[in-house]
């Protein structure tokens, strides 16, 4: 596919050249800090940040641990993919094999698509509370559309040759559904749960920034308001490892799908 | 045939929901108000803040405020991803050398850098355009890279072969040929643009439709809450139109769906 266009650089290159990167950013980073440019308050140096994290591990702030806020954090994300998961996988299959439901639901849907999940946050807090309710919503509201369009266009793009086959044997919708669209969709639908699962994650954090009491997003607003660079750094840090973590076991299941597929 | 199914069926679900709207809050009190708002309280609010105001402005002021600062973040994130997505793609170097920048900064979700955005630049304009930054030029990048790296290595070769030179090889084969991604990632970079201001403004603003939804969710107004989701629906369903618009403007080739 790929056509040398211009000279490609050999691995050792491409690597010294990777490693000169970072090098640069990091060497900005420790310059701006150290020599007092940006307030050492404001722009802490990396291995103070490290240190905080490190610390963070052991001693709580605003009222736990890393580890709880973490723990905190992932039972809302948990709860509030997998809502939208089990909702919107079924809807989408549905959608793509009823005519009449796609008619009816994807207006409606269309029309809520460009409410951003963040814009939920007043009514999650209205409906829910702060505590569990409130921020699954908001979760709910950013993982939903992937996991239904994908299971959607799975369903709807499905080799017709197979779906002729099962209807001349005589079987009927739910059949159908369960045990031709569901499989043969079956990649797309990961797909959109890894696109779903990312999606969630960030508006959890939204969520937690503007109204809970736990959870990292809150460690950071209690950071910020304490003048803490370090700590909403960390929070920072922990929020993209744990993404990247989700992130990377989705694409391996995504992978070992397609595998077993035969495709790719 | 099916296109006039499709649209009655939308059409009757829409006003089936229109309908059930007030009989199910006003009529029956099915929900509760205290809750969710029935029409003629959505319609009150929404006359309280275009005349009166609320939350310290009217609503075009809040609305003109926030979709200035999505404009203004828009832009100067695209002005910068788009070149640098071109240097990527272009320069096999260049790749190299930004790719494990950009992979150790990514996994941060946009929404995370408010916290820091407040503490560098407070609760002004600034920080709003920091974290907009943020959220916008990731996808202008990857979409950009994308789209150079996905042209027909034929046409550049063609281009070379007849002694294009490098500037005009940019202008006249790159950008065009990666356009249809360039877009693609634009209107993705809109939609995060949208969803970080909002979130950004719940957090800390004086002005914008994030600080009514703010300020309404502290009143405990429900009606005033639906006001402010139905203005950010709003705003956001019409800049990604203009942006359509644009598209299929300079694209006239490709029919392009918002």
């Amino acid at each position: 596919m790929h056509v040398n266009r211009n000279p490609l650089p050999s691995k050792v290159e491409a690597f010294s050249l990777g490693m000169a990167g970072l090098a640069c950013f990091v060497a900005i980073w420790v310059a701006a800090s150290i020599s007092g440019l940006v307030p050492r308050q404001f722009l802490p140096t990396p291995w103070e940040v490290a240190l905080r994290t490190y610390n963070l591990l052991w001693e709580p702030f605003a009222g736990a641990t890393l580890p709880v806020h973490l723990a905190r954090s992932f039972e809302r994300f948990a709860s509030g993919f997998t809502l939208a998961a089990a909702v919107g996988v079924p809807l989408g299959l549905l959608m793509g094999w009823f005519r009449w439901l796609d008619d009816m639901i994807t207006p409606v849907f269309d029309g809520l698509r460009f409410i951003s999940p963040i814009a939920w946050v007043p009514f999650a807090a209205l409906w829910f509370g702060t505590g569990l309710g409130g921020p699954i919503l908001i979760i709910f509201s950013g993982a939903f559309p992937p996991c239904l369009i994908n299971a959607y266009r799975g369903a709807r793009f499905v080799d017709r040759t197979y779906i002729e086959a099962a209807q001349m044997l005589g079987t009927g919708n739910r059949r159908t559904i369960l045990h031709v669209l569901l499989p043969a969709s079956f990649p797309a639908i990961v797909a959109g749960l890894r696109i779903g699962a990312g999606l969630g994650w960030q508006s959890l954090v939204g969520a937690e920034l503007i109204v809970a009491s736990a959870g990292v997003g809150y460690m950071m607003v209690q950071g910020q308001s304490n003048i803490s660079t370090r700590t909403v750094m960390a929070g920072m840090i922990a929020i993209g490892v744990v993404g990247l973590v989700i992130d990377v076991a989705l694409r391996q299941l995504e992978a070992f799908v397609r595998r077993r597929r035969g495709l790719r | 045939m099916h296109i006039s199914r499709r649209l009655a069926i939308g059409t009757a679900t829409i006003v089936t929901l229109l309908v059930l709207w007030p009989v199910l809050t006003l009529v029956t009190g099915t929900i509760d108000t205290g809750r969710f708002p029935s029409p003629l309280q959505f319609w009150q609010s929404l006359r309280q803040i275009v005349t009166v105001g609320y939350a310290d402005g009217t609503l075009w002021q809040h609305a003109m405020q926030s979709l200035k600062l999505v404009v203004m973040g828009f832009v100067v994130a695209v002005s910068f991803g788009i070149p640098l997505g071109l240097l990527m793609g272009w320069s096999r170097r260049a790749e190299a050398f930004i790719n494990p920048i950009f992979l150790l900064i990514r996994p941060i979700p946009p929404l995370a850098w408010i916290p820091l955005a407040i503490l560098w630049l407070g609760l002004g304009d600034a920080a709003k355009i920091m974290v907009i930054f943020f959220a916008a030029f990731v996808p202008a990048v990857i979409n950009t890279f994308t789209g150079i790296r996905t042209i027909e290595p034929h046409i550049i070769e063609a281009a070379r072969m007849l002694g294009t030179g490098r500037s005009r090889l940019v202008v006249e084969v790159l950008v065009p040929g990666a356009a249809p991604m360039i877009f693609t990632g634009l209107r993705l970079s809109l939609q995060a643009s949208w969803t970080t201001l909002v979130a950004a403004e719940l957090v800390g603003a004086i002005t914008g439709l994030g600080r009514v939804l703010n300020v309404a969710q502290t009143d405990i107004y429900p009606a005033m809450v639906l006001v402010g989701m139905v203005a950010v629906g709003v705003l956001g369903w019409a800049t990604t139109r203009v942006l359509a618009g644009i598209e299929s403007r300079l694209m006239p080739w490709l029919s392009v769906r918002a």
